[in-house]
Formats: C-alpha cells, structure tokens, sequence
C-alpha cells in the first residue's frame, strides 16, 4: 500500500525523524486553519499517489492564511494525471541550500533490502542513475544485521555526503531504517533530502510503500488506506475477501490461482483482437479451495460490473475437484437469483483438471441456458469473447 | 531420479494438526509419501492418525530428525509464525524446507533468508506462498496435486500454482521427473535459476519447462544462466502480458513498476536466450510437444 506524502511525513515525525511542520486538509478553510497555525508562508501540496504534481500546478507557494485558503481553493479538485486532488498538505517552507536523495528498498534480485542514497536529490533517481551513475550509491543491507551507525557511516561515504552534514545524516539513516522495520514498510524514499539555511538537513518529502503481508501486526495501518481512490467494485470485493483487481473491459474472468487467472487474461485479451477489440474486464482470483459461497460472491462481483457483457469461469481443479466448482456454479446462479438479482449475462465454463468430466456433466445436467460450457481453455476464451462482442 | 525429492526422501509437516496440515498430509501419504511425523510443541509426545496411519508429533524440527531421520520439511504453519518455523528447520540443518504458507511479511522472508544465507546455506529453501515440489511417482512435499501426471522426463519450475498443473496436465502423455512451485513473492528462497541447474545436472531430465509472470527480473536473471549454463532444451511461458501497471495481479510479486518487470521483457530476454515462448498455456505445450517428439 502507497501512503500519500502527509501520512509518510507523519510516518517519519512519529519515527523521531527530522521534517518541516505541517497538517493536511480537504477544504480550503482547513487549510486556512493549518496555514494560520503554521504562520508565515507556506506550500500547498496537491496529495496525490502520482509523479509529476509540481510540472502540473499541484504545489504552489502561499504567504499567510488568505493565500493559502485561495491556493488550496486551486489545487483541491484538480485532475493530476487522472487522480482527483481530495486533499492538500500544507508545509512549513525551507531555505534549501542543498538536496539530497535516500531511500531503503526491497531488492528482489539479492533477496535483501538496498540503501540508495546521492547527494544529487530533487529530481528523479531513475535520471541521475542514468546520467550521472557515479553519483549514486547503492548498499546492500543484510536483513539481519540492519544498520546501526556503522553501517549509516558506510552509506554517507560511499554516497560522498558533506563532512558539515554527515552526523546528522547518519542519525536520519539509522531511525529511517528503524522506521522501515518497525512498520513493515517495502519502501521509505525521501526526495528531496534537504539542507537548508540554518544547517539543518530535513526530511522534505516523503513516499512510504507498507506491506499488506504484514497488516496483522499493523492494526493502525488499515486506516492509512485511501477509501477514496478504490473502486466501487474493488471495495466490495475486498469486504468479502476476494482478490480482485478491476480493469476495463468487457468479460468478466473468476478462475483459481493468481497465475492461471493472469493467464487467462492474456488468452481473452488475444481471443479479443478477433472479436471487436473486446478486453477483461477484471481479475478474479477465487483460490484453491472455492465453495458454492465463494463462487457466489465472486459472480456477484463480477455480474454487477456494468461493463461485464460476459464471464469466463476459468477453473483448473487441483485440490479442489471440478465436480464441486460446477456444483458452485450452479448454486451460486440459483443463491444470486435467490438474492433478487436477475442475472442476464452468459456464462462460459471451463473445467479441467481433478474430476472434470463429474463437473462437465453435472453443467450439462443442470441444463441452465445462461451457462456454456467449452472444454478448451482457449476455446472457452474464444467463445466469452465473442459473446461479449455481441452484447455490446 | 529427479532433483531435491526423491521416494527415498523423509519428509515432516510442520503444523502438522492444523487445517491445511493435516488435509495435505494425508494428500501426501496417499501420493506414496514417506511422512514420517510433524511438529508442534503443544502436541508433543503424541500420535496422530491419518486414514489408518498414525504419526508421532515432535516439540521441535530437530527432535523429529532425529528420531525419523527425517530430511524434508513442509511448512503449514500461519503467516504470523512462519518466520520462527522457518529459523527452526534451518537451525535443525533440515536439508529442505517447503514453504507454503500464503501472506508472510516480505521483512520476515528477507529475515529468514539472510539468517540462512549466515548460517552457510544447509537448508534449501522453497517459497513462501508456493504448492510445493512433487516428483511424480516418487514423493510430494507440498499441494501439488499428486495424480496429474505419471513420472516422465520433463523438468518444470514455476511462479504459479495452477499453472503449473495446468502445464503438467497438458503435457501428461510426456510425463515429469520433477516439478517445483517457487512462489510468487518477492523474496523467495529457491529461484528459476537453481531449479535450471538442477535439472541441467539431473540425468533423468530431458527437456525443462519455465513458467514466469510479470514483476521483478527473476526471468531476465534466469535467462542470462540459460545462455551460458543449460544445454537441454527450455520452453518458457510468462504470465500477465495484458496486465496494466502499478496492480498487484494476485500474488505480492507480481506487479509491473513503471516500464520494469514486464512480460514482454521477459520473452524478449528468454528467446534470446535460445528458449522458445508460448503465448498461450496450450501454445507452451505444443512447443514443448515438439520438443519431445
């Protein structure tokens, strides 16, 4: 999970690390109400979980309270990039003499986290990597040692940060870690790290990535969670613990498996290119083990997306035996109608795997005109698109 | 023969009397499994039956081999205390431990890995968030189904569950010598390339299939070892082409950052690599099929 930059400069305050005052708000009299407390001039910061806020008017300087209420009046509701500005952080501003980058992250390839720190911040690091690669420094962190001063004092010199600022960063690379750990973050990136006039070096921004893996020691972190930005349909399906993943096109995909059901949509998509450009229209993975119950809310989900014209029922039966997914199919068409839904849409099943051919027959039993079934899982995407080429 | 799991291997179910552990270890038996006992501190010192065979539980992983002489590990244990399982059967020196559990922080895995990695490596870790390893015909440590296929001489590793018996499915006319699941998290303990070198190494492996999918660059990697390391012949498949960026698909890993981690990427690196990619499952085993014929 993302946090916008507000919730991550409260991250690293909490975490005892060095950043400018400020608070977050949703109206402009909020905002007044922040900019007044803060006095003097501040900065209006669109909150929004995209680059490039600066280039597209998201942050503008405001000197005292009426300034800052008509800036955050600007800036709330913009379209940054296709994200809807709902909030604005408002920051005490900085006499920045030098910027800086630092970031710990996951390095997927080593199996251990990386410390990349420069002393050419405020812009991006993938540019300064590229054209100035010698200026970046990258330090592996062995998991089970973490960094202590020592290994902070690595990091500063292999990065060649200032002598009349190394202490200081050595102190923020150390509570940075401990703030990376102590909330299961992927990634804590601060960019730009800054000095400014008085000496001091601050933190200026903030992007913070958390683990879902670990909200079960995180109870606090489930409020960090921007409802805002999820969809209808996503937040729906979460509520009923389904891994969904809403996407724009026109058939709807349930299958078992993550990689089974990313698979299948490739197979629609191609089937797709055939018949009028049709596409998936989301992600559905129902899991190993999936119950009439399972299968029900899966196709509640997937039914009430209007976009959907038709579903592909993708199930490859390891553990779980087709005969009892095809049951669940069933169960399920009769459990929707029992809810008063009156489902319309087409149906295209395919089963293979652990019982297949029970399944098969008891889809051909149940003799439901809605439901199809292809025994191909190509075929099967063939036929869904198809069907949903016809329903638009 | 196949690679890590042999009929010979002794294998033991940490968390052996929960849900998951105790469905999958009479999974395992029926397969033809040597399950030779579980673990679990609070039931230490009993049996339990598992349709009509009984199976001592130990306190701890270095008790059970102890007593078993037991060599593979299959880990059933919750998210919250896979970390202290796993760091368990490292410091027993099991010689393979099998990580199924879903949802482990990816802190815990990097956490155990590097305990693993300083205590020299003695225990080969497969996953977190994997179905395991199965040598059909010889032993299943983990979910796989077990009846898919007969033994063959097909080698196949995988990011994904059901694609993999999707494959195997596909491709049972051939038959499979081994296949192993890694996991689709980030941070995993085997990876495409270790299963690559052992089924290059492996006599009774003829033929590899590679499954990948989006996130990462554990198939670029893989491919760079192919050119210069395996000789028998790879077909790969990756998942996800048509996945839009920045959304996790499913498993944690799997997730396109910015233009990293595609699947296009990853096709154009392996058919550099001399590795033919199938589009489409169905498409993988064709090219497979030829392979073989």
């Amino acid at each position: 999970m993302d946090l916008f930059e507000y919730q991550g400069r409260d991250l690293f305050e909490r975490h005892g690390l060095p950043v400018l005052g400020g608070g977050v708000a949703e109206t402009p009299q909020e905002a007044r109400a922040i900019a007044e407390r803060l006095g003097g001039k501040v900065v209006v910061k669109a909150q929004v979980k995209v680059g490039g806020r600066g280039k597209a008017g998201g942050v503008k300087l405001a000197d005292g309270a009426d300034e800052a209420e008509a800036r955050a009046g600007d800036i709330l509701g913009m379209d940054i990039k296709g994200h809807t500005v709902h909030k604005v952080m408002l920051a005490e501003t900085a006499d920045i003499k030098e910027e800086y980058y630092f970031s710990y992250l996951l390095d997927r390839a080593n199996r251990t986290f990386l410390c990349i720190a420069s002393v050419a911040g405020g812009m991006e690091i993938e540019t300064v990597a590229e054209e100035d690669p010698e200026r970046v420094a990258k330090v592996a962190i062995d998991a089970s040692k973490g960094v202590d001063e020592a290994k902070a004092r690595e990091i500063v010199t292999a990065a060649k940060f200032p002598a009349e600022v190394a202490d200081q960063v050595v102190d923020i690379a150390v509570k940075l870690w401990q703030a990376f750990v102590a909330e299961d973050a992927t990634l804590v990136e601060v960019n730009p790290l800054a000095k400014v006039g008085d000496g001091r070096v601050l933190a200026l921004d903030a992007k913070v990535t958390l683990d879902e893996n670990a909200g079960f020691r995180h109870p606090d972190h489930e409020a960090l969670e921007d409802k805002s930005a999820v969809d209808p349909l996503e937040q729906a399906a979460k509520a009923k613990n389904l891994n969904y993943v809403k996407l724009d096109g026109e058939v709807g995909i349930i299958g078992n498996g993550a990689g089974l059901v990313m698979s299948t949509l490739d197979v629609v998509a191609y089937a797709g290119e055939k018949h009028g450009g049709v596409k998936p229209a989301n992600f559905l993975d129902i899991g190993g083990g999936a119950s009439a119950q399972v299968m029900a809310n899966g196709l509640e989900i997937v039914l009430g997306d209007p976009a959907v014209k038709s579903v592909f029922v993708n199930v490859f039966g390891g553990i779980t035996a087709c005969d009892a997914v095809a049951n669940g199919i069933i169960q399920a068409l009769a459990l929707l109608t029992e809810r008063g839904e009156t489902v319309t849409k087409p149906l295209v099943v395919r089963l293979d795997g652990n019982n297949a051919e029970e399944g098969r027959a008891i889809l051909d039993g149940a003799n439901n005109p809605l439901v199809q079934r292809v025994d191909t899982m190509d075929g099967a995407a063939e036929r869904a698109a198809e069907l949903a080429a016809a329903g638009k | 023969m196949a690679i890590w799991l042999t009929k010979d291997s002794k294998v033991i179910v940490q968390g052996i009397t929960g849900g998951e552990g105790s469905k999958h270890t009479k999974r395992m038996l029926a397969a033809g499994t040597q399950v030779v006992g579980g673990v679990n501190p609070r039931k230490a010192g009993t049996r339990v039956d598992f349709d009509g065979t009984e199976l001592p539980v130990f306190a701890t992983v270095a008790e059970a081999i102890k007593e078993t002489g037991a060599d593979v590990s299959v880990i059933f244990v919750p998210p919250a205390f896979t970390k202290a399982a796993v760091i368990e059967a490292i410091d027993a020196e099991i010689p393979l431990a099998v990580v199924i559990t879903e949802g482990v922080p990816v802190q815990d895995s990097a956490s155990f890995w590097a305990y693993n990695v300083a205590k020299g490596e003695k225990t080969r870790i497969i996953g977190p968030n994997c179905p395991g390893i199965a040598s059909p015909g010889a032993s299943n440590a983990g979910i796989i189904p077990a009846d898919i296929t007969p033994q063959g001489r097909i080698g196949l590793v995988s990011k994904s569950g059901t694609l993999t018996y999707q494959l195997m499915y596909e491709l049972r006319e051939f038959g499979f010598s081994t296949a192993v699941g890694i996991g689709g998290d980030p941070i995993i303990g085997t990876t495409h390339i270790d299963a690559l070198k052992a089924f290059q190494e492996d006599p009774d492996t003829d033929a590899i299939v590679m499954i990948g999918e989006i996130g990462g660059d554990a198939e670029e990697r893989a491919a760079e070892f192919i050119k210069a390391n395996v000789t028998k012949p790879v077909v790969g498949y990756i998942a996800g082409f048509t996945a839009p960026p920045g959304k996790t698909m499913g498993h944690a890993g799997a997730i396109i950052s910015g233009s990293a981690g595609t699947a296009d990427a990853k096709k154009a690196a392996l058919e550099a690599a001399g590795v033919k990619v199938g589009k489409t499952p169905s498409e993988t085993a064709r090219l497979m099929r030829e392979v073989m014929s």
